[in-house]
């Protein structure tokens, strides 16, 4: 009876112009919506309490459950709220809009995921951080180029680099190449700083243990110098891959090609089309979090013996 | 001294790297320049010399290359043009002129610093609910943490249009962008600075029966002030980022990225370079403001070794 007369209400309504057309009623949805709105957050927030105050709390489920009940909450009292008030497009898009918008560009967000992340960026990351390691081997052998180097390397890893894009475009051209180039100056000096403070964490005992064995300065690097300075690479590691994607994205503000993550969210907000740059925006997110979980997950791997990660 | 020496000579080489970088970049524009005065060059013509290597065109033609120095376009300005320019648009020029690159400086750092002021202020206002409030914690922390492996930067664009299609422009949207950028910096930091105190300080407070009002400021507040410097510092050069990078998308006409944007369109290098330095010694300035404060303030509070 039910499941029969609803459709039928509706088409009515839809139909005729009725009552859901009528001024008064789209109020009183529109209250209601809102009100569910914060229904849902307080049911939220009693919930999180709950478990946060309950015997579970320390459990690795309710770790995970507490932020993704929050999560949630945030994006169910977003759609309610943009739908409630008919908040315009223009300013913000409800959840559900940008997801459908993410379904059918899959194409167009794959070929900018492709160009953008793993042609600009990842390249340019791993040409960066080669780069960086490698010199950072060589400078180690001179305390004189170590104590010339690091303060300079510190002092351009606070510099606003991504300021040297315009410039990398006009000499690399407008496709992938002058993103990667973009890459390649943004992670440059973090990693190079981190991995040459890592090459002098060890202690002075250690190294006097590799010589009384007769150690090379080969042997010693890779058997004792180089493992006690991964955590230090690691942690320069894991910051560059977000300065990676910035200067990859913020490259592409300055010229590209018509494919491209940066491309994209410049043309769409010219356009007011703003599912289209909240869907980049979830792929630019997934893609980050993939990229520094991979980083973390090698970290891990290889570094299983600091007390940081037992 | 000693610790002064070895950065300056690094410095030194670095910028004698730069000029002999100049020599083969500028050649090909060297080169069409002297044809066109007359001078004999090799190979002679432009198209001949489009797809050669430049430094093979540096060998040919030695006696063009002081004109690589000095450009008007060049693809890389030596050091002392742009020296010359940052001198011109800094000090020679009033602050009030639309060339003086201490007014679009100016437009830039009044964003960074309105941004930074709020990203703080909130994000010291979010640590201390996070410290105080386990709900919070377990569901706004990881979210906080995630959010740093992010590039937020790709949302500038979009705040400013919509900021802008609700009637706010100018200053603040850019402030919100900075504001935006150092906001999470200062939150992880800063919980960690407020959960600094050792567990054994904290029982004391509380076997005298402490109010956690006065836990909070004779304790916990003061021992998080180290990870508040660290974490500012940070967020202040995010800022500048933020406020750079939000001038970009919508094509403003002042501001250190609009100069960088307004070069880019104009082939003006030396103005790019310009600007991009000016925003260096801004950064630096910055930077250096917070570690000089952060020096004083430990000091005073006897935390500095």
């Amino acid at each position: 009876m039910l499941v029969v007369s609803v459709p039928a209400v509706l088409a009515w309504g839809e139909d005729s112009g009725g009552f859901f057309k009528h001024p008064h009623f789209q109020m009183v949805v529109a209250m209601m919506l809102v009100a569910l709105a914060f229904l849902i957050w307080a049911g939220g927030w009693w919930l999180n309490t709950r478990l946060a105050a309950g015997p579970q709390a320390e459990t690795s489920l309710v770790r995970l459950a507490v932020p993704v009940i929050f999560g949630l909450t945030l994006i169910v009292m977003w759609e309610l709220v943009v739908r409630g008030l008919e908040v315009s497009l223009v300013i913000l898009p409800a959840p559900s809009v940008i997801a459908a918008r993410f379904a059918s560009s899959l194409p167009v967000l794959w070929a900018d995921f492709v160009q953008t992340i793993v042609k600009g960026a990842l390249s340019g990351y791993l040409m960066g951080c080669g780069a960086a390691i490698l010199t950072a081997v060589l400078v180690d052998r001179s305390a004189f180029l170590k104590a010339g180097l690091l303060p300079i390397g510190n002092f351009i890893a606070a510099l606003p680099i991504v300021g040297t894009a315009p410039i990398l475009v006009m000499w690399f051209g407008f496709d992938w190449q002058s993103k990667a180039a973009v890459v390649v100056v943004m992670v440059f000096f973090p990693v190079l700083v981190n991995t040459v403070a890592g090459l002098a964490e060890t202690s002075q005992m250690q190294r006097d243990q590799m010589r009384t064995y007769a150690a090379s300065y080969w042997q010693g690097f890779f058997k004792l110098r180089l493992p006690a300075a991964l955590p230090f690479i690691f942690n320069g590691l894991k910051i560059s891959t977000t300065l990676a994607l910035i200067g990859a994205i913020v490259a592409e503000f300055f010229g590209s090609p018509v494919v491209g993550m940066g491309f994209r969210i410049s043309t769409s907000v010219g356009q007011l089309a703003l599912d289209m740059v909240w869907a980049e925006i979830v792929v630019a997110a997934l893609a980050g979090s993939l990229f520094y979980g991979a980083v973390a997950l090698i970290e891990k791997r290889m570094t299983f013996w600091h007390p940081s990660q037992r | 001294m000693r610790r002064v020496l070895p950065v300056l000579a690094v410095a030194a080489a670095l910028i004698g790297l730069w000029y002999l970088a100049v020599i083969p970049m500028n050649i090909h524009a060297a080169l069409t320049d002297a044809e066109r005065a007359g001078a004999v060059v090799t190979p002679a013509t432009a198209k001949e010399r489009r797809d050669a290597g430049a430094i093979g065109l540096v060998v040919k033609n030695p006696a063009q290359i002081g004109a690589t120095f000095s450009q008007e376009r060049p693809r890389l300005p030596t050091p002392d043009q742009v020296a010359v320019e940052l001198w011109q648009t800094t000090v020679e020029k009033k602050i009030t002129s639309k060339r003086s690159l201490v007014f679009h400086g100016w437009i830039t750092l009044s964003a960074t610093l309105l941004g930074f002021a709020i990203g703080t202020v909130a994000g010291i206002a979010l640590a201390i609910g996070i410290v105080h409030s386990r709900v919070m914690d377990m569901s706004v922390m990881p979210w906080a943490i995630v959010s740093q492996t992010i590039p937020i930067i790709a949302l500038a664009p979009m705040i400013i249009v919509v900021l802008y299609s609700v009637g706010v422009q100018g200053l603040l949207p850019k402030a919100v962008i900075s504001a935006y950028l150092s906001f999470f910096p200062v939150v992880v930091g800063m919980v960690k600075g407020l959960r600094s105190p050792a567990l054994a300080q904290l029982d004391l407070l509380k076997t005298y029966n402490t109010p956690q009002s006065s836990v909070f400021w004779k304790l916990r507040l003061p021992a998080s002030t180290p990870y508040l410097f660290a974490s500012l510092k940070v967020g202040i050069a995010a800022s500048l980022i933020g406020a750079i990078v939000g001038e970009l998308p919508t094509g403003a006409v002042r501001g250190l990225g609009a100069r960088l944007l307004a070069g880019s369109y104009y082939g003006q290098t030396i103005q790019i370079w310009s600007a991009l330095f000016g925003a260096a010694i801004l950064a630096a300035a910055l930077v250096s403001i917070i570690g000089l404060i952060e020096r004083l303030t430990l000091r005073r509070m006897g935390l500095s070794v």
